[in-house]
């Protein structure tokens, strides 16, 4: 399987990065050849079979809803880029 | 015998009967690392007077007769592993300037066992390598060949415990990121089954695949490392509520009643070395001397483990990777007029070309049109593989396999070929698919004098079969006793 330049440009995009142009080329053949491999999976037959998606049959891990401890507000922010009082600060979206 | 070269089983015993103190044996461990970490490069942050300050509370709990499981060992970490106001870059540019709220569940552990924390280690950016070359900070070289990679992706892990730059370390493993170092630098690391010890605090790349696991110096050291750090977590949802065994409890008794299995398609990969195919064949001798008994078995879908392996890892990747948009911590670019900007130009700039080769990959594979196509296929492919094992399990109690295809080889040979490199990740790979545990322990050397390990497999929670089935082939052989000349 391959994968275009236009394609790298487009999947770059859903994965929000911004790819320099003379490094679109590379992708696509680097990023190709692996798919290319990854195609040997076509060999296998795999009909009725399930996917699996955790090796441990693990079922889902509840626990009470009660509330507990949290971090608190300072250090939640301790790591921000930006912020202001209580808040995290990112450029104007409307 | 020189303080820093000490195992934790024979440190314990020192500081235990106090011909030692804890303070002594990390201000031993300081001075090696500042003797030689100019040539290995194995750290990212080293706290030395921290853990001088830990050592000293160490030693007062020691003159009160508390003696804790690791009571003033000095130990070193992953730096993807979290620990409280202590800086955990992943080997990343995004966060280079993190320091976590809070302690990962196996830095909890290893500070109530009394453990002293010397640093944090290098590794490949999110653990995505296997070189330590995609560390955003530095190489790390291998201790036995300067000029050669470490392993990775806990390459840092590997080549301080080899150094005698720590006494041992945590790394993470997802596809052979703990056994392939070790193997590389000669020392003993082990996968846990998946669920083992807490992924709390562990920053996410594959999510079904990452496990924590130890580094150290001996299979006792490893056995003591892992009873520590295991047990369930309520914080990581999938933590295996299951009861800790006594894994010190280590016996040379010879391995008669022991099945092991020797899978034929593993040493009929393309490309394996000669050295590692007569260090292989050296360990089955070895383990037929113990009692064990051989037997051929056969692993058919295992030869797709890595095909597989390359579309579910980064699939996962990419999601949670996800989560690094430069809003509430990390490194932001403040290049960005909007919010999109903000987005793309922060993660551009913060992940190195490995991380965003395969955030594409991952976002490719799980795209509409695809899914179906990469990510189920795999899954399922993933569903036979398990059942590989299953039925290997039922003819034998482990399987015994090379760990890497070739020793280390030279940094620098094979950054620009992204397949060849996972290609060597063959015999580790489908270990993490399985969730299964496996062993890495010394098992000679090239005709070059570079370290070669054999791995062992086991089936789940079958933790203590392997280390006692390690420990007999490492008290039978010398390879451990060998140490790099630096």
């Amino acid at each position: 399987m391959k994968i275009s330049k236009n394609e790298v440009l487009h999947v770059a995009k859903l994965a929000h990065l911004t790819i320099d142009k003379e490094d679109v080329e590379k992708l696509s053949k680097q990023i190709s050849s692996i798919l290319d491999y990854v195609d040997t999976l076509k060999q296998v037959d795999t009909n009725c079979v399930k996917p699996t998606s955790h090796a441990l049959l693990l079922t889902n891990a509840f626990r009470e809803d009660t509330p507990k401890e949290h971090l608190d507000l300072e250090k939640a922010l301790a790591n921000a880029p930006k912020k202001e009082k209580d808040a995290f600060i990112v450029p104007k979206i409307i | 015998m020189d303080l820093h070269e000490l195992t934790i089983l024979k440190a314990l015993e020192l500081i235990q009967t106090r011909a030692i103190s804890s303070t002594e044996l990390t201000k031993a461990v300081i001075d090696r690392i500042d003797k030689v970490e100019n040539k290995v490069n194995a750290y990212i942050t080293l706290v030395p007077e921290e853990a001088l300050i830990s050592a000293a509370m160490a030693d007062q709990e020691i003159k009160q007769g508390n003696f804790l499981p690791l009571g003033g060992i000095p130990l070193a970490i992953k730096d993807l592993i979290c620990t409280a106001g202590l800086k955990t870059t992943c080997g990343s540019k995004i966060l280079a300037d993190f320091i976590p709220p809070y302690d990962a569940g196996l830095i909890t552990k290893l500070k109530q066992a009394g453990a002293v924390i010397i640093g944090k280690l290098n590794m490949d950016e999110f653990a995505m390598g296997s070189t330590n070359e995609h560390s955003a900070f530095k190489n790390t070289h291998n201790p036995w060949d300067l000029s050669r990679i470490p392993g990775g992706s806990s390459g840092g892990s590997a080549a301080a415990v080899a150094a005698d730059m720590c006494l041992g370390a945590f790394g993470s493993d997802t596809g052979g990121s703990i056994r392939q170092p070790a193997s590389h630098c000669g020392v003993v690391g082990m996968k846990p089954t998946y669920g083992r010890i807490s992924r709390f605090g562990l920053v996410a790349f594959a999510s079904s695949l990452d496990q924590i696991g130890p580094l150290a110096k001996s299979v006792g050291d490893c056995a003591l490392l892992l009873k520590t750090a295991s047990g369930y977590d309520p914080r990581d949802s999938t933590s295996v509520n299951k009861s800790v065994p006594d894994y010190s409890d280590l016996k040379a008794n010879g391995l008669k009643n022991l099945k092991i299995g020797i899978p034929k398609e593993f040493l009929a990969v393309k490309g394996i070395d000669a050295d590692v195919l007569r260090v292989i064949n050296s360990t089955i001798e070895t383990f037929k001397a113990l009692g064990a008994e051989i037997i051929d078995i056969s692993l058919p879908h295992t030869k797709y483990s890595v095909a597989v392996y390359y579309v579910i890892a980064p699939a996962e990747a990419s999601s949670n990777l996800a989560r690094y948009d430069g809003v509430k911590y990390g490194f932001r670019s403040d290049e960005a007029e909007n919010l999109d900007q903000m987005y793309s130009k922060t993660r551009s700039k913060g992940f190195g070309t490995e991380v965003q080769r395969r955030i594409i990959l991952g976002t490719y594979a799980l795209s509409s049109g695809y899914y179906d196509a990469y990510y189920k296929k795999a899954s399922q492919v993933r569903t036979l593989i398990i059942k590989d094992y299953k039925q290997a399990f039922n003819l034998c109690d482990l399987i015994l396999t090379p760990v890497t295809p070739t020793p280390a080889f030279k940094i620098g040979e094979k950054i620009e070929d992204p397949l060849q490199l996972y290609l060597s990740d063959i015999f580790t790979i489908s270990a993490n698919l399985a969730g299964i545990p496996g062993i890495c322990v010394p098992a000679g050397f090239s005709d070059k004098g570079l370290p070669i390990g054999m791995q062992l497999l086991g089936s789940h929670f079958q933790e203590d079969l392997l280390l006692n089935a390690a420990y007999n082939f490492e008290q039978a052989t010398d390879f451990h006793r060998k140490k790099p000349d630096l």
